[in-house]
């Protein structure tokens, strides 16, 4: 598509109205409950501490790799709900072998993402697998996959987690001090770091990019994503293009809890981060997903879910509060992109009516 | 209570340096008794759910209410959102601290490295963490609140055994966790204690937090119960509870709750099923603690709260257990004496 002036204020236009529409609708409900509107947004809107800061930006690296694992399924009309299930059971897997330290430092760090990418894609090709010889939709039998690896990682804890004295967590052998990341120290005057493997996330969003836009492959995704039929009429066999594009989806989720097991964690238990993979559908969504659409909205989660704390303890709003403007703000998303798309649709078939006009000699119509 | 008299020894003490501090503070208020709290800052960092959940953070800020009204400390209160890291968690508790508390108390054992981590970093600040004795939380300014579940599960169990008419009860627990155990392990010593014979059904719903909040799954595991002769089903499921007081109703079978008298706090249709609850009063070890901290000598280490202490104690609400109190409390008072010990597992 060309670039134009005309282009680029359409682009933007979408975003800008959603959030509009956004902090009006958000600000209408706080009115309608009765809490301090100013309040609320002067606590939304005020920089966030440095060690809060970093917070952000280190949930928006694993939530960047879950909308993307989520985007590449959505690229291919293809709603991977199993992400959650895929990166939980990769996590586990990948904590076990990184756990008995095989490896030494740095080789031990790249056989654990092996091992994740390699169970994520695997527990996602089975619901590929089930699509293409079978005819299950992915919908169903993701939303299985997820219930089953809950219950799998559950029982794998158990058999190989151990159980510190007076604890009531299990969790999977430590990792030694030599495979843990240290992480960047990119924001002065916080205490904490941000992960290493934000270089992970960088490097997630940049193959992604490529493999969409800059390949036959990417081209064939696409293609079959905007017109199954079309694209099987010019060649593209779907089925494998499904299986394939679901293995990719879960191998890319395997590698969602990589920066912080390696950067935070350094072991598989109780506390881990559960729920990732549904946020990732909320930031694909918001982000178009577009590798630098899903770093910007992945940014705005985060920020939002952590302003929680600030909100109840300044504005002393219900942690609710956050859920809304986070699902207003994605049907807005939704909704503006509508709205602008109809609208550049119908400015396109002005201007193509109006070089018919011209283009028509004077005196035929009269 | 074991370290209340402890605190109690040296509360003249307390009271004689806090009315130096006070004189000097607040120009010259001679019984600063009361007043020497007001420099303390109380604030609960809660799981998911947080006030309001009708059970266990319920009693946490109940415990919370109840040392601003008696001790005059100011509070403030954090609820966690779903889904959340280790480093959100501390992030919370480093946010309590620059909002000025002096005293955080972490509500759940999930916030065992949270509390470890940010106790390290802020040494001059007071935590506390319930539910948990582990080394993730331990530290010289982290007073960890655990509770004698055991011991009021034991008078439930036995409530139970002397209730049931088939010779059959049950026991449904969240997870499989020591927490749960304790409670398991007290509820079938009891029932044995009545009962000898009695044969008990012993189900944990989840290997994760799901287990503590999936009624639907509470429910069918009590109608199995129930279907294998069971009569009497206790709970400790957190939210997945309300499914096995549903069983029960539906089955017109008793049932009996956990952590709050859950025959004032459950849905009112399903109240008349549940004969007791076994309840962990969360908010004595809450107001406890602060009150510690205010009386000028902060708990840290393992605090256990027992039934000799309040920390535990089972209900008499809807008045269906009248008939058996009196048994029930002359095993109390063994247990208090010593003369039974309750296994934990």
């Amino acid at each position: 598509m060309k670039f134009t002036p005309r282009r680029l204020v359409l682009t933007l236009a979408a975003p800008v109205l959603a959030v509009v529409v956004a902090f009006v609708i958000t600000s209408l409900v706080l009115v309608a409950v009765g809490d301090p509107v100013v309040q609320v947004w002067s606590t939304l809107l005020s920089e966030p501490r440095p060690r809060t800061l970093v917070n952000i930006v280190n949930s928006a690296i694993t939530y960047y790799i879950a909308a993307v694992a989520v985007a590449i399924g959505f690229k291919m009309k293809l709603f991977n709900i199993g992400v959650d299930g895929q990166y939980r059971i990769a996590a586990f897997a990948a904590a076990l072998v990184a756990g008995q330290a095989w490896l030494p430092g740095g080789l031990n760090i790249v056989l654990a993402m092996l091992v994740a990418m390699l169970v994520g894609g695997f527990w996602a090709g089975i619901a590929g697998w089930l699509k293409v010889t079978r005819g299950v939709s992915e919908v169903i039998s993701t939303i299985m996959l997820n219930t089953i690896s809950a219950g799998l990682v559950g029982w794998g804890l158990r058999t190989w987690g151990t159980r510190a004295e007076g604890s009531n967590t299990r969790n999977t052998t430590e990792i030694p001090a030599s495979s843990q990341l240290d992480g960047f120290k990119l924001i002065a005057d916080a205490p904490n770091r941000v992960y290493t493997l934000l270089v992970l996330a960088v490097l997630v969003g940049i193959v992604y990019w490529f493999i969409i836009n800059r390949t036959r492959f990417g081209f064939d995704v696409r293609a079959t994503g905007e017109s199954e039929t079309a694209a099987v009429a010019s060649g593209v066999k779907v089925p494998r293009m499904v299986l394939i594009a679901m293995i990719a989806s879960g191998a890319v989720a395997g590698l969602i809890s990589m920066p912080a097991f390696f950067g935070a964690d350094h072991s598989y238990g109780l506390n881990f981060q559960e729920g990732v993979g549904f946020i990732g559908i909320g930031i694909a969504l918001l982000g178009r997903n577009h590798p630098v659409g899903i770093a910007f909205a992945a940014l705005l989660w985060s920020w939002l879910e952590k302003a929680s704390d600030g909100l109840q303890l300044k504005a002393d709003v219900s942690p609710a509060l956050v859920y809304i403007i986070q699902g207003v703000i994605l049907l807005a998303v939704v909704i503006a992109y509508e709205v602008v798309a109809r609208f550049e649709r119908r400015l396109e078939q002005k201007q193509v009516t109006r070089q018919l006009d011209t283009a028509t000699p004077e005196g035929a119509s009269a | 209570m074991r370290h209340t008299v402890k605190a109690a020894s040296i509360l003249s003490v307390a009271a004689l340096a806090l009315t130096a501090c006070g004189g000097s503070d607040s120009g010259g208020d001679p019984t600063a008794g009361k007043d020497g709290g007001s420099d303390v800052k109380a604030c609960l960092a809660y799981d998911v759910g947080g006030r309001g959940d009708q059970s266990f953070n319920d009693s946490a800020a109940k415990g919370l209410d109840q040392a601003k009204d008696e001790l005059g400390v100011e509070i403030e209160e954090v609820e966690a959102s779903q889904g959340e890291n280790d480093a959100a968690r501390e992030d919370r508790l480093n946010q309590l601290v620059d909002a000025g508390c002096t005293n955080i108390v972490g509500v759940g054992f999930i916030y065992a490295k949270a509390i470890g981590a940010a106790s390290k970093a802020n040494p001059d600040v007071s935590f506390a963490i319930v539910d948990d004795a582990s080394a993730d939380s331990k530290g010289p300014n982290v007073a960890q609140l655990v509770f004698a579940e055991n011991e009021g599960s034991f008078l439930v169990g036995a409530a139970a055994a002397m209730k049931s008419k088939s010779g059959k009860v049950g026991f449904i627990g969240g997870m499989d966790v020591p927490l749960i155990n304790k409670f398991d392990a007290g509820f079938k010593a009891g029932a044995k204690a009545v009962d000898p014979k009695i044969e008990i059904q012993t189900k944990y719903l989840a290997e994760d937090g799901s287990g503590f909040a999936d009624p639907a799954k509470g429910k069918t595991a009590a109608e199995g119960m129930y279907d294998k002769g069971a009569d009497v089903i206790y709970h400790a499921a957190g939210g997945s509870g309300a499914g096995v007081f549903e069983a029960a109703k539906a089955n017109k079978k008793m049932a009996i709750g956990v952590d709050s008298d859950q025959a004032k706090t459950a849905a009112k249709n399903v109240q008349d099923v549940i004969i007791t609850s076994m309840v962990k009063n969360v908010n004595v070890a809450v107001f406890d603690y602060v009150k510690a901290s205010v009386d000028g000598k902060p708990l840290s280490g393992v605090q256990e709260f027992d039934l000799k202490d309040g920390g535990v104690s089972y209900t008499t609400t809807g008045g269906k257990i009248d008939d058996i109190t009196a048994k029930l409390d002359a095993y109390k008072k063994q247990i208090i004496d010593g003369k039974i010990t309750v296994p934990v597992k």
